[in-house]
């Protein structure tokens, strides 16, 4: 175990560092350019039951110090997902995986889960109830401390792996939404997803993007995430996982500072491809600048 | 894909809005007309993408046009400054289906990715003919350049202040054994509708990263969903599926 390893609900990670889901496909646009392996994992595309287009374009807005998506969950369905890009995948990446998954009822995560259960190379399960994007689904079960809880009991009868559930800060207790979900026996919690934003076009007077509305990323919200991962690290016993806007090895340590096992970087990957790569290579030595010797001493180490 | 720096060694307006930058740097990852390059800018959290005019051993030439603040800040970039900047992204236009003489047909910055590919088609042996559209005199660049490479050029105005009046389908040559475009989504659907022959079109949309990891820039086809930054920007005109 080196310094910079961290256990993430019960599966050794080399170091804390994660893509998120929607920023890193499923590895392989990434691992032509560099070898993946260095990542502590990466959590694949959210997974539906169904194969699904998404929302129409433009899906992309961009902001201050960040992004507005709106994908809507474009993905080519679990089937798809288990046949064609996992076989994929191990050839390029040989650490257990975070699997993503949404759905639009509690039927649909089980279903996908129980799917993903049996595959090997699935380490843990990233239960997305936090989607701002799609309709009738997503956010709709993160934003329910009874929802939320509802769909993480339904995907933890079907699964032996972890389960770790992605919340929405587009709410008004993240701390509510986070116990309901510990409660009804999730392993993790891993947060912020987007916060819902909008921009308008001044020439057209028309949003910018065609579903009006999207998921508000990168550097603009890291201090949310840094005030959440606090409050929701400092609520629960399990462990936490938090990502929102960052793009630096000094951000992985502030939001394990706050409370964070491990760290997931989303939109940073979109602007660097090697943003992972280069964050986790920085880590050593911004360590050595704060006095840091293992990175498992400073989780929770805000005083 | 590769990422590197590429030092400005020129950038010059050739009208109004619309500005001819030329780079020095690695272009080893460029391996056909019609790909993009994807550029950072400083204060500009999204890259931005531009289409490749030409490249050669060490060099990249860009034609872009003032659109927003990004551009507009790419404008006042000097001679000597650094750029980072990701290089051979998209599919290009594939030239081994061009037949004997090819049609490129080009709207206004639609215009500049064709200026390799004819240099190709012509390396290549093929009779090309170049009909370039614009809005105005004013706004006309690179008819000469085109010239140069020895393709037959139409220039069309749609006010017919230069060349013949009208869209570029008002200029199509009576014979053509393939096409080649990039322009504007109502020029690429007017020549869909008015082209005897197939043909290769490169479409625009606003992208994330540009490279295929956000699905930001998808688009259904017959052929299926495809990312326009990666399995694109070129489509064949068999597999579009128009939808706006």
């Amino acid at each position: 175990m080196g310094k910079m390893s961290v256990n993430l609900c019960g599966i050794e990670l080399d170091n804390p560092v994660i893509p998120a889901s929607g920023t890193f496909g499923f590895g392989y646009e990434f691992a032509e350019i560099y070898d993946i392996n260095c990542l502590g994992t990466f959590s694949f595309k959210g997974t539906t039951k169904d194969s699904r287009f998404g929302n129409p374009t433009p899906r992309i807005a961009e902001c201050t110090s960040g992004m507005i998506n709106a994908v809507g969950l474009q993905n080519p369905g679990v089937d798809a997902v288990i046949n064609n890009e996992l076989p994929k995948l191990k050839k390029c990446f040989n650490k257990p995986v975070m699997a993503n998954v949404s759905g639009f009822s509690v039927e649909d995560y089980a279903y996908t889960c129980a799917r993903l259960d049996k595959e090997e190379q699935v380490g843990w399960l990233e239960v997305n109830v936090s989607c701002p994007n799609v309709h009738g689904g997503g956010m709709s079960f993160g934003t329910d401390p009874k929802a939320a809880a509802e769909v993480t009991k339904a995907v933890k009868a079907v699964t032996t792996k972890p389960v770790i559930v992605k919340l929405s800060p587009n709410v008004t207790d993240i701390v509510s939404i986070a116990k309901a979900c510990e409660d009804a026996g999730a392993d993790g919690i891993s947060l912020i997803n987007t916060l819902l934003g909008m921009r308008i076009d001044l020439k057209t007077r028309k949003p910018v993007i065609a579903n009006k509305m999207g998921g508000f990323s990168g550097p603009a919200i890291f201090p949310v995430a840094v005030r959440m991962v606090y409050q929701v690290a400092n609520a629960v016993k399990i462990p936490v996982v938090g990502m929102g806007g960052v793009s630096k090895a000094e951000d992985v340590i502030e939001l394990m500072l706050a409370g964070a096992t491990a760290v997931e970087v989303g939109a940073a990957n979109l602007v660097d491809p090697f943003a992972c790569k280069n964050i986790i290579e920085a880590l050593p030595s911004v360590m050595d600048k704060y006095g840091i010797k293992d990175l498992k001493d400073i989780i929770g180490g805000t005083v | 894909m590769k990422k590197s720096i590429f030092k400005i060694a020129e950038n010059t307006p050739l009208n109004a809005n619309v500005y001819k930058m030329t780079l020095a740097g690695d272009v080893s990852e460029i391996t056909s007309p019609g790909q993009f390059v994807n550029i950072e800018l400083n204060g500009f959290y999204l890259r931005r993408p531009i289409s490749v005019c030409d490249y050669d051993e060490n060099s990249l030439t860009l034609i872009y046009k003032v659109v927003g603040g990004g551009t507009e800040y790419m404008s006042k970039l000097d001679a000597g400054e650094c750029l980072d900047i990701l290089t051979g992204l998209g599919n290009g236009y594939d030239t081994t289906l061009s037949g004997d003489k090819p049609l490129l047909l080009g709207g206004g910055v639609g215009v500049p990715p064709l200026y390799n590919l004819c240099k190709k088609l012509i390396a290549e042996g093929k009779d090309v003919s170049v009909v370039l559209g614009f809005n105005t005199k004013d706004e006309v660049f690179y008819e000469d350049e085109f010239k140069s490479l020895g393709a037959s050029v139409t220039v069309a105005t749609a006010d017919g202040s230069y060349g013949v009046k009208g869209f570029v389908t008002d200029a199509f040559p009576e014979e053509y054994t393939y096409f080649y475009t990039c322009g504007p989504e109502p020029m690429l659907k007017a020549i869909y509708n008015t082209a005897k022959t197939s043909g290769q079109m490169s479409f625009e949309e606003r992208m994330g990263c540009g490279f295929g990891a956000c699905m930001g820039c998808s688009c259904k086809t017959i052929t299926g969903y495809k990312r326009i930054c990666k399995d694109g920007p070129v489509m064949k005109k068999e597999e579009i599926l128009w939808e706006k």
